[in-house]
Formats: structure tokens, C-alpha cells, sequence
């Protein structure tokens, strides 16, 4: 959609009273991006009646400097500048009425390292504005000069897999089975269970915290009780994601602290604690040498409809910046929301040092994470041991394969459950090295080594027909077709 | 690309019977060995009697390929080579296309060319030979090992030399592991004769010997024609009859490398033509001027009154 | 016992055919090759002692496969471990990992445990080869 800069300039631009957003400053198609620039892409649908050029502009505006009327007190700033701009307006392929909204932020607009400050800016004020039937963040693209002002993860895959001495296969966990109820000392018999069978990682759910059934101190006692304990019986290094989230910043230290009194290597946040909480903790790991997983809780409310709300892909990547090393990002053949091409744009997000545009994986920018550590991208829900091929092929290899109900609802118990898994992953990743088709053949082979594992050949029979096949409701907009030639 | 291996071919994997006939040219297309062949034909002027070895020995591999396949032979051929004649008959150039040959018919994993001399594989005190040897070799390993100017290993009148330990090692690769590596020594061919005869172990291991004559008179000319086209030079009718005067003058001299020799009197030719050029500076120069090559270029060499042209020890 | 440290621990013991398809894997990928031994296997033992350096620069498994030999002539009496290093920007570290060679018997490890203040319990693993001094370790 090719238009002209209709900015008003000078003297009439102060004039009081009610202009148009495009006229005000905020819609500038021949304006270039600078490399500094913080740029942010919206999926706008205006209401009926409402020109899109204008609803694109006040998105511009309403996420910047401007207010519903004129004001003189502009004049006394660099105002130019610190207006964003919408430089360019596409047509949503297959969804008439929606539109594609560039627009660039200068980077003093924002405070360095925050992603409080970030997402307040961005998005703190324009979702509710009533022009907008609908309104979603779909990426974001940040300038190597703002993610130098970050943390990033605290530990990253790199040194997580030489502290945990594992290389060259996906770390596989469980997310201790039931959600709720269990007393501290059964917990830890889950636990112990699971990581002896042959599991790297247990995790608590994201709603234990401190209740009534469990106190907190009790579950990281019998817990660290249960660790150290499959680490002497099978001589590898083991963890559980003991979950720090409480109620106040200093509860949550307080747990953090305790946590890694008791010799824990890894803890756990959940998404709701907020942006402050989450960067503040992946401070206290980096101080602690502590792995941060975060359970991104609650993310499906504004994440999983493509009209409104904010892609999960701009959470990745503000989770980068802010800190984590774990982050839950989907398993596309589980019980969970994710189509196949947005979740590979999800992992490449997390895993890459420089993600290109590609528009079938939804990343709709040039992103350079300038060796910002790396993230380790968690599936979890509803997978078992017989996708183990599907698994490794769309997932690949630096990824926590999480295995709750696959685990702790095998017929023979949790330490066979866990034992299949294991012997199925690494069945798995010993044929992919020899070259062997494992996608085609993935069944051959986990059956093959079924043949030496009961465990497994039970696992397999009692889970062959599980699938979960629903029409995603967030694929992407772009399929690779010859025509769209970017 | 991928060739499947010797092992695979022979044993067909999966236990299939092995067959009783096979198409001869559809085996020969799918070896692909021809374009190897024809760049071999491109690459080097002449040498027919080296090109033909190398064509009868394709066939000799190809025949045991098949034999393998019809299970009618079950003893890993020998096939280290030793190549014979003096510097500058192509004996590396073959070496590699070889390597090339061999990796597409099966008979090496890999197919690449480790090159070395007697000081990448001996050492300077006790136990240092052992080591650096064996380096080599797994490098080698999948692959060929060119050994040039081999019989330097064997210094007889040295005690203290230590080339003796690395050929008990290389016999015993040789022997042992034919099927991870294939080695081939090269040198002039009396030293080559003499070191044969001192180290016996040698020619009970090589299976086939090539030897490199020198180029022809003719074949020289062309060698050099080529050489000065590649860079957009050309003789004048009388400067290539003052060359072809200087190729019989050179090759009687010591010291005489072929292909490289040619290649130094060229670039020594080029000198002089641009110190002609250039000696008249009022002067428009075409195209034409600046590929010529002129009589005084080559006449002004020393070849012609008897002495060396350049400095005394370059070939 | 059986420690299962390293990438493929829960199958059975690697033949010497997979075992050089593994090799081969890490070679076509650019990965240096290291051979390595120990007689403590402590999970926290980072350092085990090195069989030569790193091969870098190979391009066949077989040349690997022989100092693999090698090491086991003297060493088979202790575990040892392949691995392949990655030395490309933002990996710089191990990409593959696995056990080749076990002692024949594996007395496993010890916990100790340490009642220290409140509920708290301070743990050590400790393996019952260390009690013997290196080289002792595994009777054979």
C-alpha cells in the first residue's frame, strides 16, 4: 500500500483542536529504520468505517506520544523524535480487513534493560483504544544497541549442558503427577523415582507453591532428599525444578535462597510473577549459578488467537532478553496449542544467535541476538515416548522433552516410564547419527530397542493410539509459495 | 557424493544372494569414473603411455568391483602404486586423479590426497618418529598417502637416522590395513630402483609401478603454448622457432624438471618482454603489443651460448 | 551397578561398528575427536585424563578407532569416553558425548549424609572405587 506523507508541519501542527493521527506525524512512508531503531509489527483490525492508513497511525501514535487532541506542551520537546513512526502498511494475506503496521521506535524512548519498560511502552495503552475492532503485537524486531543492555540468560545451553556433563541428545523431564494435593514426602518419592529411572529433570507444576497440602520448605527438603539420592544411584547429575514463585519479591528470595542452600542446580518461575520479578530473578541466578526455568503460565490468554493480543514470539524473545534459561515453547504434536511452523519460529527465536526473516515460520524480521546466550525451549504436555522420531525431527536436539503423564502413568510405575523414555531418545539419536531415515523409520527402531527394554515395548503399546490433531488456531499467515518472493 | 564403500558393495548389507549376471555399462555409468578419466585426458599434454596404465588399471578395479559384487572374490585387492620418473611429469596431478578413481569405484572411504616428503614422517630424536608417523597416517586414513621422493626414508649410512622406524611402520600399514588407506611413492626412477632393492618389503607390497618418461620435444612446445595462452600471451612465428631451439638446448642440460622447467622459462621470457616494452616509454602500447612474444625475448637466454639460464641450482 | 553418564548409557554397550559410525558423524561435522580415560567416575569429575590431544582435522573414523585400541590395551581396565568438540561460534564446547569402555565391575557410589542445621542435610557422593588410590581402582 504505497501512500504519500500527508504530515502537517510547522505552526498549523500546534494548532489546538482534534487532528488526524496520519497527519500528526505518525504515519511516514518514507521513513528508513535506523539500525537502532526498536521496531514493532502490528496485526491491526480496524472498526468497520475507520480508514486503516488512520487506525495504523494511531497505533503509532497511541503506543508513542500522542493523546486524542492537540497539546501545545509537545512544542517544548524534540517531539519529532520521539514520535513513532508507521513507515509502512501491508494487506494481511487471506484476511480482509486486517492489516500489517510497521512502526519505528526511537531507541531513547526506552529505558536500557527493561522489558517492564518495554512492553509498558508498547503496549501498555493501545489495546483497549476503540477505533480497533481487534489489535495484536505479532514481532518485534530489536536493535543489537537495546539487547546489548541485557542480561540475557543466565546460564544458556552452552553451560547448562557442561554443568549437567550431557551432550549431544534433548534432556528429558517430568512434571511431577498429580497437579496437586501430594504431601512433601511423596513428592519426593515422584521425584526420586523419576530421575533414578533415567529422567534429567522433575518439575513442579506452576500452581505449587506454598498451599495447605504442602508447605514450600517441606517439598525442597524431601526434594533435594530425592535428588541427590538418584544422582548417587546412577552416578549422573540430576535436578528438579524446585518453584520459587510466591507472593512478594522477598518470599521469593527467601525460597531462591533456600533453594540453593539445599545444593538445588536449577529453580523455577512462573510467567505471572511479571516482567520486574522475572529480570530481578534471573539476576539472583546469575549471582547463584542457578539454571532459571520459567513456566510461561497464563500466556495462552493473550498468545493463542492470531486476531488479538501478543504473539508468543515476542514473549520468547523478551524472555531472551530478560534472562531464562528454560522456557516452555510448545511440542505441535501434544495436547497443547502449536502449529508446526510458528513453533519452529518459536525455537528458532531461542536458539539461534541471528534469526533471518522468514515469513512461513511467522518471523517477520532480521534478528540479531549479538551471542546473547542461548535458550532452551521446553515441550511439554502430552507427548509420550512412541513420537520420539516426530519429537526429534521438529524439535531437534538442544530442547527439554517433558514426559508427565508419559512417565508417571506407565503400567509398570514412574521409574519404568522413565526408563522407556531414555532408552527411546537415545535409540532414537544413536540411528539419526548413523544416518538412518528415523522420521520414516522411527517406529522400526523404537521397536528394535523395545526388544531389550520391557519397559519401552510396554510403553508403546499402551500409548500407540494417543494422538492430538486440531486445527491450530495460530498458523501461520504465509505459506512458501512461488509468488512471494522475499 | 556418496559412493557406497567396498564393505557395503561386497556384502550387500541386508543379505541379499548375490547376482549372477551384471550390465557392464550400466555399472560403468554408475561408477561415474569417465569425466575423471576425460579430465586426466585435459589436464596433461601426452604422457599416452601413463594414461593408458591408468586406464587398464581403471578396468582392473572396475572387474574386481564386480567380482566382489557376484561374490567371486573375497581378498581385498592390493593397491598401493609406486610412480617413477623425474620432476615434472605429473606424477602429483596423477596421483590425485587416482585417489579419484579409486574413491568412486569403492575401493576408498573418503578419497582425499595427504602429500608429504621424509621430514613430515621422521623425526629429530628417539621417539619422536612414532608419533609423527602415525599423525599422518590418520589423516590419511580413508584416503591416499603420497609419499614423494620416498627412498630419502632410507639413510643407511646414518645410524642415527631415524627413517628406518617409519618404514616398519608403513610396511606394516601397508600389509595390514589395505582397506583404510592406500599409499603411493613417487621419486626418480634409479633412486626409486635402488630403494626397491635395499627395502625389498617395498615391492612385494606395490601392485602396480608406473613410470613417468620425460616430455617429448613436441610435447614441451605444447605444454608451453598452452601455459602462454592461459595467460594471453602467444609466440611470433620466429619466437617459437628460437623456443623450440631453446627446448633442445634446456633438455640436454642438467637439472631438467619438464612441465616446470618450461613454466620458469616462460615466466623468465615474459621479464624480458616487459623490460622491451618498456624501454621505449613514448609509446602507445595495444593488445596486440602486450601478448606478443618476440625472438630477442627467448634468444637472449643463456641457454644459447652454453651456460645456465638463471641462477646456477634452479631446475 | 551401571553409571549412565554419557549420550547413549541406557542401551546396551556400543559395538565397535557403532561406535565408528558415531566417530564418523563427528568428523563429517567438522568436530575435533577426543579419546579420554578415568578411574574416578564421579559425576562432578570434569577433568578426565586425555589419550593424546584432540584429532582434529581427520576425515575417516579408522585412524580414531586405532588409538581407541590403543587406549583400551592400557587402559581397558577404566572407563573411557569419546567425545566430539564443536569449536564454531556460540557452540565452543562438547556437541557429543558417550561411554565406550567399562570396568568390568562398577561398585557404584555412596551417599553421604551430613545432618546440619534445622531439616537440612548436606549430601557427598562419594564413589567406593575412589576409597583405593589411582590406578587400584578396578581389580581386574
Amino acid at each position: 500500500m504505497k501512500h504519500e506523507s500527508i504530515t502537517v508541519r510547522g505552526k498549523e501542527r500546534y494548532k489546538s483542536g482534534v487532528m488526524e493521527y496520519k497527519r500528526m506525524g505518525y504515519y511516514e512512508p518514507d521513513y528508513e529504520p535506523k539500525d537502532t531503531d526498536v521496531i514493532a509489527l502490528f496485526r491491526v483490525t480496524p472498526q468497520d468505517g475507520v480508514d486503516p492508513t488512520e487506525a495504523c497511525a494511531a497505533v503509532a501514535g497511541e503506543s508513542s506520544t500522542a493523546t486524542w487532541t492537540v497539546v501545545w506542551t509537545d512544542r517544548l520537546t524534540a517531539a519529532e523524535k520521539y514520535r513513532a513512526k508507521c513507515y509502512r502498511v501491508d494487506s494481511v494475506p487471506g484476511s480482509p480487513g486486517s492489516y500489517f503496521a510497521y512502526i519505528a521506535y526511537d531507541l531513547d524512548l526506552f529505558e536500557p534493560g527493561s522489558i517492564a519498560n518495554l512492553s509498558a511502552s508498547i503496549i501498555g495503552n493501545v489495546f483497549g483504544f476503540k477505533p480497533l475492532k481487534a489489535l495484536r503485537l505479532e514481532d518485534m524486531r530489536l536493535p543489537v544497541a537495546y539487547v546489548k543492555t541485557f542480561q540475557g540468560p543466565a546460564t544458556g545451553i552452552v553451560v547448562e549442558r557442561e554443568r549437567l556433563d550431557k551432550f549431544g541428545r534433548p534432556l528429558l523431564g517430568a512434571t511431577v503427577k498429580p497437579k496437586l494435593g501430594l504431601s512433601g514426602r511423596n513428592y519426593g518419592r515422584v521425584v526420586y523415582e523419576a530421575l533414578k529411572g533415567g529422567l534429567d529433570f522433575t518439575k513442579d507444576d506452576e500452581n505449587i507453591n506454598s498451599q495447605p497440602f504442602m508447605h514450600w520448605r517441606e517439598r525442597f527438603l524431601y526434594c533435594m532428599e530425592a535428588v541427590n539420592r538418584a544422582q548417587a544411584a546412577t552416578g549422573e547429575v540430576k535436578g528438579t525444578y524446585l518453584n520459587v514463585t510466591a507472593a512478594t519479591m522477598e518470599d521469593m528470595y527467601e525460597r531462591a535462597d533456600f533453594a540453593r542452600e539445599l545444593g538445588s542446580n536449577i529453580v523455577m518461575i512462573d510467567l505471572v510473577i511479571g516482567y520486574t520479578a522475572i529480570q530481578s530473578m534471573a539476576k539472583w541466578a546469575r549471582r547463584n549459578d542457578m539454571i532459571l526455568h520459567l513456566h510461561r503460565a497464563g500466556h495462552s490468554t493473550y498468545t493463542r488467537q492470531r486476531s488479538h493480543g501478543v504473539s508468543f514470539r515476542v514473549i520468547a524473545k523478551w524472555m531472551r532478553l530478560a534472562g531464562v534459561d528454560h522456557i516452555h515453547a510448545g511440542t505441535v504434536v501434544g495436547k497443547l496449542e502449536g502449529d508446526p511452523n510458528t513453533t519452529r519460529g518459536y525455537y528458532d527465536v531461542c536458539r539461534e544467535d541471528f534469526n533471518p526473516t522468514r515469513l512461513e515460520h511467522g518471523l517477520f524480521f532480521d534478528q540479531h541476538w549479538a551471542s546473547l546466550n542461548k535458550l532452551m525451549p521446553v515441550a511439554s504436555g502430552g507427548i509420550h515416548a512412541g513420537q520420539m522420531h516426530q519429537l526429534l525431527e521438529l524439535l531437534g536436539e538442544d530442547v527439554v522433552l517433558q514426559f508427565g503423564g508419559g512417565t508417571i502413568g506407565h503400567p509398570r510405575g514412574i521409574q519404568a516410564g522413565a526408563t522407556a523414555n531414555r532408552v527411546a531418545l537415545e535409540a532414537m539419536i544413536l540411528a539419526r547419527n548413523e544416518g538412518r531415515d528415523y522420521v520414516h523409520e522411527g517406529p522400526e527402531i523404537l521397536a528394535k530397542a523395545a526388544l531389550s527394554c520391557t519397559p519401552l515395548r510396554e510403553a508403546l503399546e499402551v500409548w500407540k493410539d494417543v494422538t492430538f490433531n486440531y486445527e491450530s488456531t495460530d498458523s501461520p499467515d504465509f505459506i512458501p509459495t512461488p509468488s512471494i518472493a522475499m | 557424493m556418496a559412493h557406497p564403500n567396498l564393505q557395503a558393495v561386497a556384502g550387500q548389507g541386508n543379505g541379499d544372494a548375490a547376482p549372477s549376471s551384471i550390465d557392464l555399462r550400466r555399472e560403468f555409468e554408475a561408477v561415474d569414473i569417465a569425466p575423471i578419466l576425460a579430465q586426466l585426458d585435459e589436464e596433461l599434454i601426452g604422457l599416452a603411455p601413463v594414461k593408458n596404465r591408468i586406464r587398464e588399471i581403471a578396468s582392473l578395479l572396475l572387474v574386481e568391483r564386480i567380482r566382489r559384487k557376484m561374490s567371486l572374490a573375497n581378498t581385498y585387492p592390493t593397491l598401493h602404486m609406486s610412480f617413477s620418473g623425474n620432476p615434472g611429469t605429473g606424477k602429483t596431478t596423477v596421483a590425485l586423479r587416482m585417489a579419484g578413481i579409486l574413491h568412486r569405484l569403492g575401493f576408498v572411504r573418503r578419497g582425499h590426497v595427504i602429500s608429504v616428503t621424509r621430514d613430515d614422517l621422521v623425526g629429530q630424536y628417539i621417539g619422536h618418529t612414532a608419533p609423527k608417523t602415525k599423525e599422518i597416517l590418520k589423516k590419511a586414513m580413508g584416503g591416499v598417502l603420497f609419499i614423494d621422493e620416498a627412498y630419502y626414508l632410507y639413510r643407511p649410512e646414518n645410524e642415527r637416522d631415524y627413517g628406518q622406524e617409519a618404514i616398519e611402520i608403513l610396511l606394516q600399514v601397508m600389509e595390514a590395513q589395505r582397506e583404510d588407506l592406500v599409499v603411493v611413492l613417487a621419486g626418480y626412477r634409479d633412486r626409486m630402483e635402488r630403494f626397491f632393492q635395499s627395502n625389498p618389503g617395498f615391492r612385494s607390497r606395490i601392485a602396480h609401478h608406473i613410470d613417468f618418461p620425460d616430455y617429448s620435444d613436441d610435447e614441451l612446445l605444447a605444454i608451453s603454448e598452452l601455459m602462454l595462452a592461459e595467460q594471453n600471451y602467444r609466440f611470433s612465428p620466429d619466437a617459437r622457432d628460437a623456443f623450440i631451439r631453446y627446448i633442445a638446448l634446456r633438455k640436454a642440460q642438467p637439472l631438467f624438471s619438464n612441465a616446470r622447467s618450461i613454466r620458469n622459462a616462460l615466466d623468465r621470457i615474459r621479464l624480458r618482454q616487459a623490460n622491451r616494452l618498456v624501454s621505449h616509454l613514448d609509446r602507445v602500447l595495444t593488445s596486440d603489443d602486450l601478448m606478443a612474444i618476440e625472438a630477442n625475448d627467448v634468444l637472449a637466454s643463456r641457454v644459447f651460448s652454453g651456460g645456465s639460464d638463471g641462477p646456477a641450482t634452479q631446475p | 551397578m551401571r553409571i549412565t553418564q554419557g549420550c547413549f548409557s541406557f542401551l546396551p554397550d556400543l559395538t565397535d561398528e557403532q561406535i565408528t559410525r558415531q566417530v564418523q558423524y563427528c568428523l563429517d561435522r567438522g568436530w575435533a575427536v577426543n579419546i579420554e580415560f578415568t578411574d574416578d567416575p564421579h559425576p562432578r569429575n570434569t577433568y578426565w585424563e586425555m589419550w593424546g590431544l584432540p584429532m582434529f582435522d581427520l576425515r575417516d573414523a579408522a585412524g580414531i578407532m586405532k588409538e581407541l585400541d590403543d587406549c583400551r590395551r592400557v587402559y581397558g581396565d577404566r572407563y573411557i569416553r569419546i567425545s566430539g568438540f564443536d569449536s564454531s561460534h556460540g557452540w565452543e564446547s562438547v556437541r557429543l558425548s558417550f561411554i565406550v569402555n567399562r570396568p568390568k565391575e562398577e561398585p557404584g557410589f555412596r551417599l553421604d549424609r551430613q545432618e546440619s542445621i534445622g531439616r537440612n542435610i548436606r549430601y557427598a557422593t562419594r564413589s567406593y572405587a575412589a576409597d583405593r588410590p589411582e590406578g587400584e581402582r578396578y581389580p581386574t
